[in-house]
């Protein structure tokens, strides 16, 4: 099997299916790039990451649209041309600009549907880069699906490799309902094995990404590899631990991590996002009011600090959950019980 | 146009420490030190100076991700923001800030913003504490071409005018925003006639000629120091150098800053102006580039060996913690 990075697996995600389905058009800010510019190069960018490279030259400035500074409308302007039966892929290049772009994700997007009396549908994507790890500081590193997670009538999607972006992508363009598509920017040129051709991944069923036995850790995102690192210094001890990857928020699959924490009796979350109302407690709250009886500890959640993020070097660092603070979490839970 | 002699050096020596304070970043961005984001303003400075040569501490400023030349202009500390840049202890935001973020409230700086189109409303707001303190100080804001097209731009233009407020929005067309130009994303081409829709009036300036700029920056004071609401200075520009550092540039036409660095370059023209006129001696300008050269060159190794905060300032200035 091929093996590509997480920004081409997306890549790849979009030029099938764009070349698919006539209904998929592509919009955000510097999505190809170059246009008025002096140069007269086209995909000058291909996204600021990168991700929508090439699909200029495939489909045309009609389905690839670059467009001015302007968040609030491109969300705007996704959702109308959603509701009018195409399919947009929006981007929104830093998650942190959800913040300009609020009241279309929120108020618009997430209630036709239910507030139109089941009559519309918004096939929509934002995708959208997120999380800290690059010293962008406290506007461009955010995690916000806490926020998206939130809401009624959003699907929330966050992938921690390629494989899965490729596959939940290609889900994601095709449901009928709005999706929020998140990319850890430290995941991009994240590696792995992918299929060349079209698959998709369900939401809502989560990955099992490692088995053990002694405690449970559901991780997103970049916390995945994160959690990874530190169960093979505890494997090395003769610890080991399921290791669940939600790989969607919203939808969230409940039954996989209840059943684990039935096998196991501990738990342990991991998100990168501040604590109160975060990732991490929704599901320690899930877990404490539906698997209560199975536990043996008390849950440990491992998060970023109550702070914006930090600029510097070392105050990012210490800001970021690490490996570290995931290995003292599981010691904690076994130690508690 | 009344500059006289000790004005016209601060004003050239402003814009040479903008530029060379810029020229070392784009260099010592290679080494790697530098972490996230650094977005120059090189190019620029006589826009920058030819507005903020008109202020004092009590007037305010809001800026953008390209603020360097802003701080500079207001007459932030160059050491305290390399410090920033290079993310220290010491830094102007204590290290949490970094590039995008300087900011100095004592300078009357309301800061540097990494979202596009923050910062306008944001001068509105200080403009009605202007107003109420009936002092005669203004709000400026900075706006590129690009930040021009955000919906919180249109909305301050508006809301200023509503509310007659001493509120200067400037301008900066530098011809693209990221990777794409200014003649694709900015639609009426002319962002003053834009601005003069709101009823505001707007003085045009040329972004390569700092006595342009300030001239027109003066016509727009007249405006709202005296009551009359708010102005625009509209002054179209180029940088120097990427969107940000390591930006390739596949949009620019190979040549095109090569060519307004010969032909347009704001320190350049200055140098001419002053000189030909008999104003200043090329000495002196000689002297001041020399000092400068210096201050940056000390600033940087100041920055370079500053220590940086360590784990527990993540959680200072923070009201409360979990
Ligand atoms: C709300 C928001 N959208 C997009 C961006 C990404 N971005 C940063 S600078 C920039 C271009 C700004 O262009 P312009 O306003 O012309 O300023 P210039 O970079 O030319 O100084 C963009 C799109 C951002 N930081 N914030
Ligand atoms: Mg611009």
């Amino acid at each position: 099997m091929p093996v590509i990075t997480l920004r081409e697996a997306l890549n790849e995600a979009l030029h099938l299916e764009m070349a698919r389905d006539p209904r998929v058009i592509v919009l955000g800010e510097d999505v190809s790039g170059g246009a008025g510019g002096t140069s007269g190069q086209r995909d000058a960018a291909g996204g600021i990451f990168g991700v929508t490279k090439g699909l200029i030259h495939k489909f045309g400035d009609g389905r690839v649209i670059d467009t001015p500074i302007s968040e609030s409308c491109i969300i705007g302007a996704a959702n109308g041309a959603a509701l009018a039966g195409l399919r947009p892929v929006a981007e929104l290049m830093f998650a942190d600009f959800v913040g300009v772009a609020m009241d279309q994700i929120f108020n618009q997007a997430a209630k036709f549907r239910y507030m139109f009396g089941g009559k519309a549908r918004t096939p929509l994507v934002i995708r959208m880069s997120f999380g800290a790890g690059m010293n962008c500081a406290a506007q461009h590193s955010q995690t916000i699906y806490p926020f998206m997670t939130a809401v009624p009538g959003l699907k929330v999607v966050v992938p921690s490799n390629p494989y899965d972006a490729k596959g939940l992508l290609l889900t994601a363009i095709r449901d009928d309902d709005p999706v929020v598509f998140f990319e850890h920017k430290a995941l991009y040129s994240r590696k792995g094995e992918v299929p060349d051709g079209d698959y998709m991944i369900p939401f809502g069923e989560a990955a099992l990404v490692r088995e053990g036995e002694h405690a449970t850790i559901v991780a997103l995102g970049r916390m995945v590899p994160f959690a990874e690192k530190a169960l093979e210094k505890l494997n090395a001890e003769g610890i080991t631990c399921d290791l669940i990857d939600p790989r969607t928020t919203s939808p969230l699959d409940e039954e996989t991590i209840l059943e684990s924490v039935s096998n196991t009796g501990r738990l342990v979350v991991v998100d990168e996002s501040p604590p109160r109302c975060s990732v991490a407690s929704d599901i320690a709250a899930i877990v404490a009011q539906k698997g209560f009886r199975d536990l043996k500890a008390p849950i440990q959640i491992v998060t970023a600090p109550h702070t914006p993020v930090p600029f510097a070097r070392e105050l990012e660092r210490a800001y970021v959950p690490g490996p570290a603070q995931i290995e003292a979490a599981v010691r904690k839970v076994l130690a508690d019980g | 146009m009344q500059l006289n002699r000790d004005a016209l050096l601060q004003a050239y020596r402003r814009m040479r420490t903008i530029r060379e304070f810029e020229e070392r970043l784009h260099i010592e961005n290679r080494t790697g030190e530098i972490a996230g984001f650094t977005h120059l303003y090189a190019g620029q400075e006589a826009v920058a100076v030819g507005v903020c040569e008109h202020l004092t501490d009590k007037d305010w400023i809001a800026s953008t991700h390209r603020g360097h030349g802003h701080c500079i202009a207001k007459g932030c500390d160059v050491g305290g923001m390399m410090k920033e840049i290079y993310g220290r202890a010491d830094g102007l935001c204590k290290g949490k800030g970094g590039s995008m973020h300087i900011a100095d409230l004592d300078k009357g700086m309301l800061g540097a913003n990494a979202i596009v189109g923050g910062g306008p409303p944001i001068a509105v707001g200080a403009a009605i504490a202007a107003k109420l303190a009936g002092e005669g100080h203004v709000a400026v804001s900075f706006t590129g071409d690009g930040g021009s097209n955000q919906g919180t731009v249109l909305e301050a233009l508006n809301m200023a005018a509503v509310l007659k407020v001493p509120k200067i929005f400037v301008f900066e067309n530098n011809g693209y925003s990221e990777h794409t130009g200014a003649a694709y994303a900015l639609a009426g081409q002319d962002l003053g006639r834009r601005v003069e829709g709101f009823g505001i009036p707007v003085f045009r300036a040329d972004g390569f000629d700092f006595f342009s700029v300030y001239e027109a920056m003066r016509q727009a004071l007249e405006v709202s120091r005296t009551g009359g609401g708010p102005a625009a200075v509209y002054a179209t520009c180029t940088r120097y150098f990427g969107h940000f550092e390591g930006d390739p540039q596949n949009y620019r036409a190979k040549g095109e800053v090569e060519k307004f660095r010969e032909e347009s370059d704001c320190l350049k023209g200055f140098r001419a102006r002053v000189t030909d006129a008999g104003l200043i001696d090329a000495a002196t300008l000689d002297a001041i580039d020399a000092e400068v050269l210096a201050e940056i060159d000390a600033a940087t190794i100041a920055a370079k060996s500053a220590a940086p905060p360590t784990a527990a300032d993540v959680l200072t200035d923070v009201y409360i913690s979990y």
